[in-house]
């Protein structure tokens, strides 16, 4: 649905009519949503007054699914069906799955599609993907904060680890809208953190967030000033966090009783909470007890957090490595971060803390709740986006964090994005014919900082075709990305003499396509389905009506845009419109008509906004700042 | 008033003076004022042509910051502007007294396996990258003459690609 309502800058479309959006922290131990409410930003709890849903999904036998903290009490006894970190999969194939053989899940890799697909995890329900799973956790969110409202969400802003490439992006993307959640942004959790950091303390100059959660690493060096969170620089890992740390004191724990094994599926999800616990225990004391009753005997360990520092060390120095990593990238030096913010659930780990402080030479900054900072910062972020908080000063310049390029000849990677550029951008970069002849050209689109594509992730691939013959080295193809605000990319390419264009929105071998959304949406409609008709034809309705109201005083406003031929097309569409709300009973043809509409009026949105923009910039002179 | 369009120079856009010269704190700030604007954060709420057209400017206003901060691409680009084009893939000829140096810094920096030597280095080469940055400014906006600050602009270049060699090897050893 497009919506044409466009308005003066720094106003509210609709001052009276308050939407309702929501931030979301999908973490890989556990989510969390948020929204601001009497202008205060605020974990929303369940029934039970518990603002975490722990981030585990069980598949019962027939449709039932458990989601949150039942599905972790069945963990211990149905192990294979319960999943938990989650998104730890997500955008990944088999083969990024280092410790899969620690885990209890049965993965596969995915059917018909090019190598490199995303996995799936056998369940009693079939094949789940990572894509499905925190789906399920998502609309458990939603619908907790539709609850609450008692109404319909308006959109949500989904945090993402600032670390995740296109492929991690576009998964969570798709989960949320498997969820029926609008996303209205994706951003970044340690800037979603800043935000919430940053507004809170009134803080300006440049600071670090160090966000160390379940299953993800990120540092951000950020600068704010006034309202604006420019981030200089990220850096990070997407598969290092707690889990990591849980292993490493697991396996150091097994190290003392040899004899003992992990057999079953029981035995690693046994061993696994009985190490976190005792990770846990050590952020109060200086010594815990792992114990665990495996299959092949009672494992019972003492462990100091001086073992524990020690099992972890090499961990601990990766997280060190990043901090300095991005440091660099912002030209900056550790005595220009003016504060260092603790973000995520294992940054209450004695030796991170420690580390940190040691690195920075300054204590860290622990004051606010490290597991509800980065929906919070979400929330804020999703008002303002719906356009609740019309004086809002918040503006977001975030970076993508890792570079995007082509594979070359010879398998070697030309960077056209470079890492830490402020999105969203575009950049071209122009590449010919190798072959004489030659009338097509494969692209590969590759994500990395490495020069060979092997060691880089593989995004997609597709061809430019119909290129006329020329010797090698005439044709001269512009390669163009984009990324926009939600740190997605596309490519476009174009033969720059013939004309010749192919473009692609990086999805196919990592993402869902459009059908198989399209799928799984109907799939988990069908229940209720009566209910869900009389839904659907009320909804379209209300966008039909909010259509043709947004059409009728965009036209009274800037009408003198249009010529009479356009603007006699649109009155006419308008006039099937205002018909179909009252007599058409089908939602679905409902729809097809207000988008229609919302076709036959895009060019002259787009005239408005362009006009719009231009006078706001032409406004804006070095003499008024 | 000023009408600004999408195909408006890097110096119109942020209405600043077309020279070589610029105050980085003043980029900073209207950079920011821009997006301020133009952001499509600012027009989520209002359908798909909007947050197009938005993207559009945000894109633009992304693209002339990053152009103009860069003292390298900024007076490449002014170079271009005032038709004078750097063409440096098909171009490479340099002085031969340049190309001297070039080569001692190089032979230094294959010699060199210590920090306090590697900074050294980065020092000299700073220094440098300082005094063709000061005699552009004066070739650009004293003596008009893009024409000679083209022969600068490749030497800005050379001295940029070595001091990421340096840093890269910096890198290594830290």
């Amino acid at each position: 649905m497009a919506l044409l309502q466009i308005s003066e800058p720094g106003q509210s479309p609709d001052p009276h009519q308050r939407r309702i959006a929501v931030g979301i922290d999908l973490g890989t131990t556990h989510s969390l949503v948020a929204s601001v409410r009497n202008g205060v930003a605020e974990c929303l709890p369940d029934d039970d007054g518990r603002v975490i849903l722990p981030s585990v999904v069980r598949f019962m036998p027939g449709q039932g699914r458990q989601i949150g903290f039942d599905a972790v009490q069945s963990a211990a006894t149905d192990p294979v069906n319960t999943i938990a970190s989650v998104k730890r999969f997500m955008g990944r194939g088999l083969q990024d799955i280092a410790d899969r053989s620690k885990l209890p899940y049965e993965f596969i890799a995915s059917e018909g599609t090019a190598k490199g697909g995303m996995l799936s995890i056998q369940t009693v329900q079939g094949p789940k993907s990572p894509v499905e799973v925190s789906a399920e956790i998502l609309a458990t969110l939603r619908y907790r904060a539709e609850d609450t409202f008692n109404d319909d969400l308006y959109g949500a802003v989904i945090t993402v680890p600032a670390y995740f490439d296109d492929a991690q992006r576009q998964a969570t993307k798709d989960a949320a809208q498997l969820a029926g959640l609008n996303v209205l942004r994706l951003i970044n959790e340690p800037t979603a953190a800043a935000i919430a950091y940053g507004l809170d303390n009134a803080s300006e100059g440049v600071y670090a967030v160090f966000d160390l959660g379940g299953g993800t690493f990120d540092i951000s060096i950020l600068r704010l000033t006034q309202g604006v969170f420019e981030v200089l620089s990220t850096g990070g890992d997407s598969a290092l966090g707690g889990d990591d740390y849980d292993q490493a004191l697991a396996d150091a724990a097994m190290a003392r009783q040899p004899a003992l094994q992990v057999v079953t599926a029981e035995d690693k999800t046994l061993l696994k909470a009985a190490a976190r616990a005792a990770k846990e225990a050590l952020t109060t004391t200086d010594t815990a007890s792992l114990n665990v009753a495996l299959s092949t005997g009672s494992l019972s360990a003492p462990i100091s957090r001086a073992d524990f520092e020690q099992a972890t060390q090499a961990l601990t120095a990766r997280c060190i490595t990043a901090v300095r990593k991005a440091l660099r990238d912002a030209q900056l030096a550790k005595d220009d971060v003016q504060g260092v913010v603790m973000v995520g659930g294992s940054t209450r780990m004695p030796q991170i803390q420690q580390a940190v402080a040691d690195f920075f030479g300054q204590a860290p900054l622990n004051n606010l709740n490290p597991d509800e900072v980065v929906a919070l910062g979400a929330a804020i972020q999703a008002n303002q986006l719906a356009g609740n908080n019309a004086a809002g000063e918040l503006l977001l310049l975030d970076v993508i964090p890792l570079s995007l390029g082509i594979e070359t000849m010879g398998g070697l990677v030309e960077r056209i994005i470079p890492r830490n550029q402020t999105i969203p951008t575009a950049m071209a970069q122009d590449f010919t014919t190798y072959q004489d002849g030659q009338t097509a050209l494969a692209l590969h689109v590759v994500q990395g900082e490495r020069d060979l594509v092997q060691d880089c992730r593989s995004l997609a691939r597709f061809e430019l075709r119909g290129i006329p013959p020329m010797a090698a080295g005439a044709a001269r193809i512009r390669v163009t990305f984009t990324v926009d605000a939600d740190g997605l990319l596309s490519v476009g390419a174009k033969e720059q003499i013939s004309g010749v264009e192919a473009r692609i929105d990086v999805k196919p071998s990592y993402g869902l396509s459009d059908d198989q959304i399209a799928t799984m949406l109907q799939e988990s409609f069908t229940t209720a389905q009566a209910d869900m008709k009389a839904r659907a034809l009320v909804e379209a309705r209300v966008d039909a009506d909010r259509m043709l109201l947004a059409t009728r005083s965009a036209l009274a406003a800037d009408g003198d845009l249009l010529q009479a031929d356009e603007r006699a097309a649109i009155d006419a569409q308008m006039a099937t419109l205002q018909a179909a709300i009252q007599t058409e009973q089908d939602a679905k043809a409902l729809e097809d008509c207000t988008q229609a509409l919302a076709k036959g009026t895009e060019a002259f949105a787009a005239e408005r906004m362009n006009h719009s923009i231009q006078k706001a910039l032409s406004g804006q002179n070095i003499q008024s700042l | 008033m000023r009408v600004i369009s999408l195909q408006a120079n890097d110096f119109e856009l942020f209405d600043v003076p077309v020279q070589f010269a610029q105050d980085r704190a003043q980029l900073d700030a209207r950079w920011k004022a821009l997006q301020r604007e133009a952001h499509p954060d600012r027009f989520a709420a209002e359908g798909a042509a909007a947050q197009r057209v938005a993207m559009q400017w945000s894109v633009r206003i992304n693209e002339a910051y990053q152009r103009l901060k860069d003292p390298l691409k900024r007076a490449a680009y002014l170079c271009e502007l005032q038709g004078a084009p750097v063409q440096a893939e098909n171009n490479t000829a340099m002085p031969a007294a340049f190309l001297m140096q070039q080569m001692e810094w190089r032979e230094s920096l294959d010699d060199t396996d210590s920090v306090q030597g590697l900074e050294a280095l980065a020092d000299t080469v700073s220094a440098e990258q300082r005094r063709v940055q000061q005699e552009l400014a004066r070739l650009l906006d004293e003596a008009k003459d893009p024409a000679q600050a083209v022969g600068q602009v490749r030497a800005l270049m050379f001295i940029e690609r070595f001091t990421q060699e340096v840093n890269a090897k910096l890198d290594r050893l830290t």
